[in-house]
C-alpha cells in the first residue's frame, strides 16, 4: 500500500492492489522495487512437499533471506550469467486474492492468492499452478512482507531449471 | 551402428578423450542399461526408507523398475516393480506400507514381500495348463544382488558378477565417514529428494562432480555476486555472514585451492575430490556436536572423523555422496540425453538439529531447480549436449594432468585439478560395458 495517509485503516482493497502491485513488479524485472517491499529479515519460502511445515530441516525449493534475495535478483543481470543469456521472462496471472485476516490493531494481514506462472526462455515455456499466501504487516505508510509462501500444485514433480520468481 | 562387440565399445574411448557417441548415442545408451547398468553395483536408496515391515520405495536400477521393500523377516529386499502375469507394475506410489504382502490391482495375483507368489484368485483355471512350470508362477523377480552397506542400499541386476567388497573396495571409507559423523553412526533420511531434470546425458553430471576447474568460472555469477555484495555492505567486524556466504561464496576458490585439495581415485571408477580439504573445511562449529562425538567415539576419534572434509565422492557408475553434509545426489539415466538428478539429504541421529539444518540448506541453495548456483550447471550441460552435434569434433577431451600408462586398478592421489577421475570412470565404463559381451573373435583374428 503506498497510501499516503498513516492514519486510515488498511482495507482488503489495499492488500489486494499490494499482491497485484507485486507481481507486476516481478513481471517487469522492476527487482529494486520489489526488494523494498520486504521487511528486513522477511523470508520467501517455497516448499518441496506438498503440505510441508517444516522449511528448516527438510528441504524445500527456497527459503531464502534478504541477502539471498538480492544475491538472486542482481545475478540475474551480471555480465556473466549463463543462465540468463538470453534472459528469462515471466509472466502471472493471478484470481482475485482471499483476504484471510485484517487485524488493524496488530497491524497484521495475511492475503492467499491463486495464481498460474508463466516462465520462459528459447524455445521453451513452463507453466506453474500456484498458490501464494502473504503474511503482511504494516510499517508507517507501507505494507511490508514477512514472508510469502509459495505452493507449487505440482511441487513434488521434476522440475528444469525455475530462474525467475513465482 | 551396430555396436554389438566390446572391440566396438572400447574404440569409443581413448586413454584421454572420449567419442561423443558415448553421450549421444541411443545405441550406446542402449547397452549401457543392458550391461553397465546390469554388471555393477547400482545405488536404489537408504533403509530409513523403508523402516517398518512392508514399506516400500519404488525407484529404478538403471532403466530397471524396482521395489525396495522391507520383508517380514526384517531384511530389504530389492524386486522388480513387474507383475509375473501381465506385467502391470504392483506399485506405483513412492513410497507405502503394503503389510504383509503385494496385490496386483489387475488381476489380484498376490506376491510375499520377498516377491514369492502366494494367491492366485481362481486358480483352478491354470489346473493342468504347466504354469507352475513357468518363470510367472516363481512371482516377482528378485534383483541379482543386494547389499546394505551402514544403511545404503545397493543392488547389482546380474545374477553373477563382480562382489560388493570388491566392487567398491576403500571407496567405502567415504560412505563410512559420513556416517560415522553421527554420534550413533546412523543415518536417517530427512525429507522429501529435490527432483531436478536435466537434459542431458547422465554421465556429465557425474564427471562434474569431480571437475574443479568449473566452479569459479561457470559460478561467477552467484559465488562473485555473493562475495561483491558483501563487501559492499561493508558490515562491521564481527558481524555474522550470510548463510549464503558459507555455502555459496567458497565456490570463487581461487584454482590453487583446488590444485591443493587433491583428488583421490579407486579401482572400479570410484574417486573423490578434497583429499586435503575441501569447499566444507571452513564450515562454523554447531554447539554441543563436538561433545556428543567426544562422548561417542573420544576425542582422539572423534577429531580424527571431524577433521576428514572430503568434497565429492563418485561411486560409480551414477552416484556422489558429499560425507561432511550428509547428502547424496543420484543422477538417474531416463535417455541419452534426459538425466533425473534426484538430491538426498541425511540426519545425523543424535547431532544437533542444526546440522541437518545446514544441509538442507545446502541442497536447496546449490542443487535445487531454483537454484542460481545450478542454474549455470545445468546451463553449462545442455550446451554440451547441443555442442555435441557438431561434426566438427568427435571427440571429447579430458586430458589434464594426464600421464602416459596411467594404472587405474590402483589408488592414486593426485593434484586436485586433474581430470583422472574422469578417465578413471571411463576406464571403469569400458569393464563394465563389456564383462557380458563377446569378443568378435574373426575380428580379433583379423587384427
Ligand atoms: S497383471 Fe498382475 S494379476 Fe494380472
Ligand atoms: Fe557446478
Amino acid at each position: 500500500m503506498s497510501v499516503a495517509t498513516t492514519d486510515r485503516a488498511v482495507t482488503r482493497d489495499d492488500l489486494v492492489d499490494f499482491v497485484y502491485d507485486e507481481v507486476r513488479m516481478l513481471d517487469e524485472g522492476r527487482w529494486d522495487d520489489w526488494l523494498k517491499l520486504w521487511l528486513p529479515d522477511g523470508m520467501y519460502w517455497m516448499p518441496l512437499d506438498y503440505k510441508q511445515t517444516d522449511p528448516i530441516h527438510e528441504t524445500s525449493l527456497m527459503w531464502e533471506d534478504q541477502f539471498m534475495l538480492r544475491l538472486r535478483v542482481e545475478r540475474l543481470n551480471g555480465a556473466r550469467t549463463f543462465s540468463q543469456k538470453p534472459k528469462s521472462r515471466c509472466h502471472h496471472v493471478i484470481q482475485r486474492p482471499y483476504v484471510d485476516r485484517i487485524d488493524n490493531a496488530a497491524g497484521e494481514y495475511v492475503v492467499v492468492t491463486q495464481m498460474h506462472y508463466v516462465e520462459t526462455r528459447l524455445d521453451d515455456q513452463m507453466l506453474l499452478a500456484l498458490t501464494a499466501r502473504h503474511d503482511l504487516v504494516r510499517e508507517g505508510d507501507a505494507l511490508r512482507i514477512r514472508q510469502k509462501r509459495v505452493d507449487i500444485l505440482n511441487c513434488d514433480a521434476a522440475f528444469g531449471n525455475i530462474q525467475l520468481l513465482p | 551402428m551396430g555396436l554389438s562387440t566390446r572391440q566396438d565399445i572400447e574404440a569409443l574411448v581413448t586413454p584421454f578423450q572420449v567419442h561423443r557417441d558415448v553421450y549421444t548415442s541411443a545405441e550406446v545408451y542402449r547397452l549401457e542399461m543392458k550391461h553397465l547398468f546390469a554388471n555393477t553395483w547400482v545405488f536404489v536408496g537408504h533403509d530409513s526408507q523403508v523402516p517398518n515391515k512392508g514399506d516400500y520405495y519404488t525407484t529404478q536400477v538403471g532403466d530397471q523398475p524396482v521395489i525396495m521393500v522391507r520383508h517380514s523377516d526384517g531384511e530389504v529386499k530389492v524386486l522388480y516393480n513387474r507383475c509375473p502375469h501381465k506385467g502391470t507394475k504392483i506399485a506405483i506410489d513412492r513410497t507405502g506400507n503394503t503389510g504383509k504382502f503385494f496385490r496386483c490391482p489387475y488381476h489380484a495375483w498376490s506376491f510375499k514381500t520377498d516377491g514369492c507368489l502366494l494367491a492366485i484368485p481362481l486358480k483352478k483355471g491354470y489346473d493342468g495348463t504347466g504354469l507352475s512350470e513357468t518363470e510367472s508362477a516363481k512371482g516377482m523377480k528378485a534383483v541379482g544382488a543386494v547389499e546394505v552397506y551402514r544403511g545404503f542400499v545397493f543392488a547389482r541386476l546380474a545374477p553373477e558378477g563382480i562382489g560388493f567388497a570388491e566392487f567398491f573396495g576403500d571407496s567405502l571409507s567415504s560412505i563410512d565417514n559420513m556416517v560415522d559423523r553421527s554420534p550413533a553412526g546412523r543415518l536417517e533420511v530427512a525429507g522429501q529428494p529435490l527432483r531436478y531434470m536435466h537434459r542431458c546425458n547422465w554421465k556429465m553430471l557425474v564427471e562434474n562432480q569431480t571437475d574443479t576447474c568449473h566452479p569459479m568460472v561457470a559460478h561467477e555469477s552467484s559465488a562473485g555476486t555473493a562475495v561483491r555484495i558483501w563487501e559492499e555492505m561493508d558490515a562491521p567486524e564481527g558481524t555474522p555472514k550470510p548463510a549464503a556466504m558459507q555455502i555459496i561464496a567458497p565456490f570463487m576458490s581461487p584454482y590453487e585451492f583446488f590444485e591443493e585439495m587433491g583428488i583421490r581415485t579407486w579401482p572400479n571408477g570410484h574417486g573423490h575430490t578434497g583429499v586435503h580439504h575441501s569447499i566444507h573445511s571452513a564450515y562454523s562449529e554447531i554447539p554441543g556436536y563436538m561433545d556428543a562425538m567426544t562422548a561417542a567415539y573420544g576425542e582422539e576419534r572423534a577429531t580424527a572423523i571431524l577433521g576428514e572434509n572430503r568434497h565429492n565422492t563418485v561411486y560409480f557408475p551414477n552416484i556422489m555422496i558429499k560425507g561432511p553434509i550428509q547428502q547424496l545426489r543420484n543422477f538417474i539415466p531416463l535417455g541419452p540425453d534426459k538425466t533425473l538428478v534426484e538430491s538426498w539429504i541425511y540426519r545425523l541421529v543424535d547431532a544437533p538439529d542444526e546440522l541437518v539444518a545446514r544441509t538442507a540448506m545446502y541442497n536447496r541453495m546449490i542443487n535445487a531447480p531454483t537454484s542460481i548456483v545450478g542454474h549455470d550447471d545445468l546451463e553449462m550441460y545442455e550446451r554440451a549436449q547441443e555442442g555435441l552435434m557438431s561434426d566438427g569434433l568427435e571427440w571429447v577431451n579430458v586430458q589434464r594432468l594426464y600421464r602416459e600408462g596411467e594404472d587405474f586398478d590402483t589408488t592414486a592421489e593426485e593434484n586436485g585439478t586433474t581430470e583422472r577421475q574422469m578417465r578413471n570412470q571411463f576406464h571403469a565404463w569400458v569393464k563394465f560395458m563389456t564383462a557380458s559381451m563377446p569378443r568378435d573373435a574373426a575380428r580379433e583374428a583379423a587384427e
